[in-house]
């Protein structure tokens, strides 16, 4: 079954069985994910976008990729010797995703809160298909996650990409450049064609979750108004 | 879901399932004794023992911050981390390969913890199933009064407390193993376990479970090149030294 763009309320669902004892119903809230590589924008739009929010007298809530409670510092420790497998990474990340979903989205959005996702299942998805992972497997997996009120991609070139996170830290990320896959031993290199995959991937994403792809090439301003317009629209609908 | 035998492991594994109290971990220690004294390749693996997972885990536990759904993440988490780092390997250089408790444990807990059974299973998808499964099969008063007898204190979650199937943690265990058994009762012909009659005596069993095993795995086509010296056993615990390396390989 192709899905829809968003959830509207009232047409709440999860992507597959969900997590046992919930119900879509109680789910009052909004949940927005912003999905991109790193130097992308997302952190500055969410944060226009909570400022934004908040100011207009909405809640708001923020989760994002290894931050929860339970796994987080773990992971962080695993991923600096690079010792797990791939099957082992990916639950890894699962498990955080689930914690966060479980013990702040849910009750967030219950309680009538705005969420702001600093990206979600797509990016691990992403990563995990990339590496080689068996996509019914994953679909199975993320069976468990909420589908979003919206989900935007910022898009940007991998030229592009390299250049803002040089210019940001005058060093590329381990991780954000599939150094792990050995694609190459040229950082730079390996850092083009493991976003160039990543992007790929997130097109064979897309046409199954049908999230809005957002031209990130752009000024930081002209993306945050792009958002704010897509949001209002979607905080009318009740 | 295949066996490793069907896709040609030049190892075997053997797993035992069963409630707590129901003996297994008595009984498939006594066969990894019998099969190192025997001179085989043999590795133990037992269940929630990732080391890397482990302060995770504990964590979770000790304060109660596990959801149905992040406590069969984090144990498939651990599993996924001995299976790819241990057990693969050693199944691909010819050991058998014995483990105290399996993916079976996970379909159990998870499904009476009220994760969907399809979910539960297609999570465990990238494990193949093992050569053998005996499944210790105990009345269920003779597990709880084993592990009941000293009034022990019983933690949270191996109580199914979460559950909140009673405020009493004695109460909770039992109606909780309970479930559990039924699980696996309804596992029984779908994975093909070997069922053992787990009320009878410990040599009884052993006698039977060393024959089933001859019988079903060519034992001798997994005996070392020369053989290893004997562990020593530690005194007071269930387990026996690991000896480093292959001493026919030096």
């Amino acid at each position: 079954m192709k899905n829809s763009e968003t959830a509207a309320n009232g047409h709440r669902r999860f992507y597959g069985h969900g997590i046992p004892h919930v119900k879509c119903g109680d789910l009052a809230g909004k949940l927005i994910v912003v999905e991109g590589a790193d130097g992308s924008g997302r952190s500055t739009q969410i944060a226009r976008l909570v400022d934004w929010l908040e100011t207009s007298g909405h809640a708001t809530v923020q989760v994002g990729l290894k931050r929860s409670t339970l796994v987080s510092s773990e992971l962080e420790k695993a991923q600096e010797g690079n010792i797990l497998s791939r099957t082992t990474l990916s639950l890894f990340y699962a498990t955080d995703f689930a914690d966060q979903l479980d013990n702040i989205i849910l009750p967030a959005l219950k309680a009538g809160f705005i969420v702001l996702a600093d990206r979600y299942i797509y990016t691990l998805m992403a990563r995990d298909l990339v590496r080689g992972m068996d996509e019914a497997w994953l679909k199975n997996l993320y069976g468990i996650a909420l589908v979003p009120d919206a989900v935007f991609y910022l898009s940007v070139e991998p030229q592009e990409l390299v250049q803002r996170n040089l210019s940001k830290n005058a060093t590329l990320d381990y991780w954000e450049s599939g150094m792990d896959l050995g694609m190459s031993r040229d950082m730079f290199d390996s850092f083009v064609k493991y976003q160039t995959a990543m992007q790929s991937a997130f097109r064979k994403l897309q046409k199954t979750y049908g999230f809005t792809i957002v031209d990130a090439n752009r000024p930081v301003g002209s993306i945050t108004k792009e958002l704010r317009k897509k949001i209002r629209v979607l905080l009318a609908e009740k | 879901m295949k066996t490793f035998a069907e896709l040609n492991f030049s190892g075997r594994l053997i797993a035992v399932e069963g409630l707590d109290g129901s003996g297994k971990s008595t009984q498939i220690y006594l066969l990894k004794r019998w099969l190192e004294a025997e001179g085989i390749k043999v590795y133990f693996s037992e269940w929630n023992s990732s080391e890397l997972v482990k302060s995770a885990t504990s964590k979770g536990k000790k304060r109660e911050l596990l959801t149905p759904t992040t406590f069969s993440l984090i144990h498939a988490t651990d599993f996924a981390d001995r299976y790819e780092r241990h057990l693969l390997p050693l199944l691909r250089a010819g050991y058998i390969v014995l483990c105290d408790r399996y993916v079976f444990t996970a379909f159990a807990r998870d499904v009476t913890r009220g994760c969907p059974p399809d979910w539960v299973r297609g999570l465990y998808g990238f494990a193949a199933l093992p050569d053998i499964t005996f499944f210790f099969k105990t009345d269920l008063e003779v597990s709880l009064n084993r592990i009941l007898e000293g009034r022990p204190k019983l933690k949270f979650f191996e109580a199914g407390m979460d559950l909140r199937l009673s405020s009493d943690p004695y109460e909770s265990f039992r109606i909780f193993q309970g479930r559990i058994l039924e699980q696996y009762i309804a596992m029984t012909d779908e994975f093909k376990f070997v069922v053992m009659d787990a009320n009878e005596n410990v040599e009884k069993q052993q006698v039977l479970f060393r024959k089933l095993v001859s019988e079903k795995i060519d034992l001798k086509k997994f005996k070392r090149r020369s053989p290893l010296p004997l562990p020593p056993a530690i005194p007071g615990t269930n387990k026996t030294q690991e000896v480093e390396g292959d001493l026919a390989a030096a």
